[in-house]
């Protein structure tokens, strides 16, 4: 039951990483990231590292998202 | 083509790498000798039932330092780069009000998650987690207040206050250590307490308090920075 939970796991995370280097738009990148991070953190937890999963559930997915986006939106407006 | 070729070479050198790596892994029956020495004497010699945060805090407890320290160098530098003058804030910026559910999920939420991350790094000790955990749980709830309100404005000098006081008690306590105990970061300044209650551990508790007051101050003012930077004038 595990490995198929994992299996699951790291194909939803190998497709966000693809969507992230791929896409053109830099928005669904960013948010494609922070699937990756949240899929990340529910393995971690499987794997019996809850103190690694909140970090990475609260920085990965949380906190990074949200500064790479206030970071897209001041390059787009012209004054990086 | 040549190049296609280049590339398909590199990846099959490092697809070698990798594959004699993953050949020659074998798990291991047993721990290693640190391993084994933190996990039998872990308990007894630090008193925390977590013991991730035992050797997190106390054992290897100059790492931590080291990982707090780097983070306040990412904070300071980002405010200096980022830093501007009140005047030059856009008071005119017209913001899009955020949703409802944002609105009412923040009024709900945030109180919440503050008290979470309270109590994530009070109970670093007992349960997973500890000072940095708790620290991110609190930005994110910082967070979350910027994302409904984005003209909200953060105190900075309560956050620098806060922070430099715990970034100076840590290393203060970590001293104490030294001279009333084994070394530097030593946790048996304070009685051990009886193992598993919230009172336990010597100073681990207490250590954790400073790193999780230090890491939520420093993250909460990166992402206070980076907010406020959107309603500077173009």
């Amino acid at each position: 039951m595990f490995i198929i939970i994992a299996i699951i796991l790291g194909v939803i995370s190998l497709v966000g990483g693809y969507i992230a280097l791929t896409n053109p738009k830099l928005s669904v990148g960013i948010i494609a990231t922070g699937i990756v991070s949240l899929v990340a953190s529910i393995l971690f937890l499987l794997l019996a590292a809850p103190d690694v999963a909140m970090t990475e559930a609260a920085i990965g997915s949380g906190l990074t998202t949200v500064i790479f986006f206030y970071v897209l939106n001041k390059i787009r407006q012209g004054n990086a | 083509m040549l190049k296609k070729i280049l590339i398909l070479f590199l990846l099959a050198g490092v697809g070698l790498i990798f594959f004699d790596l993953f050949q020659s892994y074998q798990s291991a029956s047993e721990l290693t000798t640190t391993a084994k020495y933190y996990a039998d004497n872990g308990a007894k010699e630090v008193g925390a039932a977590n013991l991730v945060s035992a050797i997190v805090v106390t054992y290897r407890g100059l790492d931590t330092l080291g990982e707090v320290s780097i983070l306040f160098v990412t904070a300071a530098i980002i405010s200096f780069v980022l830093k501007h003058k009140p005047e030059e804030e856009d008071k005119n910026r017209v913001i899009k009000p955020a949703s409802e559910i944002l609105n009412t999920a923040t009024v709900f939420l945030t109180p919440v998650m503050i008290m979470v991350g309270i109590y994530i790094f009070i109970n670093g000790h007992l349960t997973p987690g500890g000072g940095f955990q708790g620290g991110a749980v609190i930005a994110s709830a910082v967070l979350l207040i910027f994302l409904a309100n984005p003209k909200f404005h953060l105190n900075h000098s309560i956050i620098a206050f806060v922070e430099s006081i715990s970034g100076v008690a840590f290393v203060v306590v970590g001293a104490l250590g030294l001279i009333m105990a084994g070394g530097f970061l030593d946790n048996r300044i304070l009685g051990l307490g009886e193992f598993g209650t919230l009172f336990s551990a010597g100073a681990l508790p207490i250590i954790y308090i400073f790193i999780g007051l230090k890491v939520g101050a420093e993250l909460s003012n990166i992402v206070g920075i980076l907010a406020q930077e959107q309603n500077i004038k173009n």
